[in-house]
């Protein structure tokens, strides 16, 4: 039987409940909170500054860094051993690659940005929820952006396309379950991250791609309101 | 150590005034504790805040074979992660000195207090045992990660519900009702000393300005159950005296809020 009714009841192209905050943590540059139902990123930019080491620095650009990790304690199961390890360093590295489409690092030769993302908890769709509290984070900190950044895991679940995949519906057993994270720009459409693990048609990933453009209007909205949250109404000090 | 800074605070100091406006025996506001934050992923969490510092503790737990020595004892692990996301001065790599004592004198708070009951972790004689992971990272250093950090680590294990076992395995994703078994409740309380002046909670800059700092751990009877000091100068019994006082008086507001 096809993938028509979704575990937990929602609608094909329906996100769980989103929330986010700026400003969270107090002595960085810029920072955020941002959840996606159960699974609750922060992120801290600390920068731009000086780079270590000085040969990662480079003449003409900023180099932006991010460093994913979940807590010892924010899996589904046994404690997660604290400190890098290959899949933390890797979606570290593709956070990177799906932020800084956005940003003119060129306005900061030589320095480094550094974003950190920390998962406190966690429900799938953990690098997705990261990059959208990644991209609040360095907003928060008055990085000139040309365009927000939404990421959510999109999936394709027996042969039908649903937006926004959790534990339950990646451990889906009933029948092939593809999982693509994305990063989109909300203004342009654009993908900057995408990572597909599973088996999807080429018709479906593309289906994915376009139904993730409507369902991430509601992030951009979140990540919106969260900015105005704080610099909406200018208030004399 | 920045001369300029020392100056500044010692200044201040001397008129019984410090950066903020606070008095020297004074605690930032507000102090704050969320509990639950990682209910779904963890057996028990907490976030505290201390003015700006905010650190996050969490509990996993996972069934082991006990130590030889101990075969009637359960494990509880206390760690501290010190990401450089909670400080501009703190960076990637593996933990420095600070770090490793942040640590350690959590550590010695929570576990060495003996803040749990570890026979009541046993669940078979020399084959079975509860251990329990403490981890604890600071997100935000504003100033005084050792009490912010055994405080969480506090609120998290007062949080922990026992999980279920079926089938000699954890099951996390069902908890019972049950609580870690607590025997008492430390919490810490650092004095630190700059010059001759004694005072509390200290800001970034005056715990970078220190001479000596006595962190100490006090249990609900208001006694001390772990002390470590820290710093270049000595301590004179009397200043000892002095900064235990000073914590068992102080440390009963804390206690207010857990």
């Amino acid at each position: 039987m096809a993938y028509t009714k979704r575990l937990d009841g929602r609608k094909l192209d329906e996100l769980r409940k989103v929330e986010a905050k700026v400003g969270v943590i107090k002595t960085a540059a810029g920072s955020a909170m941002f959840r996606m139902g159960n699974t609750i990123a922060y992120a801290a930019v600390r920068g731009p500054r000086e780079v270590f080491p000085r040969s990662m620095a480079k003449p003409d650009t900023a180099v932006l860094r991010c460093y994913y990790d979940m807590m010892a304690f924010s899996g589904a199961g046994e404690r997660v051993r604290p400190g890098p390890s290959r899949r933390s360093k890797e979606i570290s590295m593709v956070t990177a690659k799906a932020l800084e489409p956005v940003l003119d690092l060129t306005e900061f030769p030589k320095s480094g940005i550094d974003v950190f993302i920390e998962l406190i908890q966690t429900d799938a769709g953990t690098r997705c929820a990261g990059i959208c509290a990644a991209a609040l984070a360095l907003a928060d900190a008055g990085f000139s952006m040309k365009d927000m950044v939404c990421a959510v895991a999109m999936g394709v679940i027996d042969g039908t396309v649903v937006a926004d995949l959790d534990k339950a519906e990646e451990d889906y057993d009933k029948g092939p379950v593809a999982d693509l994270a994305m990063a989109m720009l909300p203004r342009s459409g654009e993908v900057t991250l995408m990572q597909m693990d599973g088996e999807a048609s080429q018709e479906h990933i593309i289906e994915a791609v376009e139904l993730m453009k409507k369902s991430i209007k509601k992030i951009y909205e979140v990540q919106k309101k969260a900015l105005l949250e704080k610099y909406g109404g200018v208030k004399d000090e | 150590m920045n001369k300029i800074m020392k100056d500044y605070i010692l200044g201040l100091l001397s008129k019984g005034e410090r950066m903020d406006g606070r008095k020297l025996d004074e605690f930032r506001k507000p102090i704050k504790i969320e509990y639950g934050i990682s209910t779904k992923s963890s057996e028990g969490s907490a976030i505290v805040h201390i003015g700006e510092t905010m650190v996050i503790a969490g509990v996993k737990m996972a069934i082991g074979k006990p130590y030889e020595d101990t075969p009637d004892e359960g494990s509880l692990t206390v760690n501290v992660e010190l990401s450089p996301m909670a400080s501009e001065s703190f960076e990637p790599g593996p933990p420095n000195d600070y770090s490793i004592e942040l640590a350690r004198v959590t550590d010695r708070v929570v576990r060495e207090s003996g803040m749990i009951d570890v026979n009541k972790l046993c669940i078979k004689e020399g084959e079975k045992i509860w251990m329990v992971n403490v981890d604890i990272y600071p997100m935000n250093d504003a100033g005084n990660l050792f009490d912010a950090c055994a405080l969480a680590a506090l609120a998290a294990i007062k949080d922990a519900k026992m999980p279920k076992i079926e089938n000699d395995k954890v099951n996390y994703h069902e908890k019972t009702s049950k609580g870690l078994p607590l025997k008492k409740t430390p919490i810490s309380v650092t004095v630190i000393k700059i010059g001759k002046h004694l005072l509390v909670d200290p800001l970034v800059e005056e715990f970078n300005a220190l001479d000596a700092r006595l962190t100490i751990g006090i249990d609900e009877a208001n006694n001390p159950c772990a002390i470590q000091k820290g710093g270049d100068a000595p301590l004179s019994a009397s200043d000892i005296d002095k900064m235990i006082t000073l914590a068992k008086e102080k440390v009963k507001e804390l206690r207010k809020v857990l």
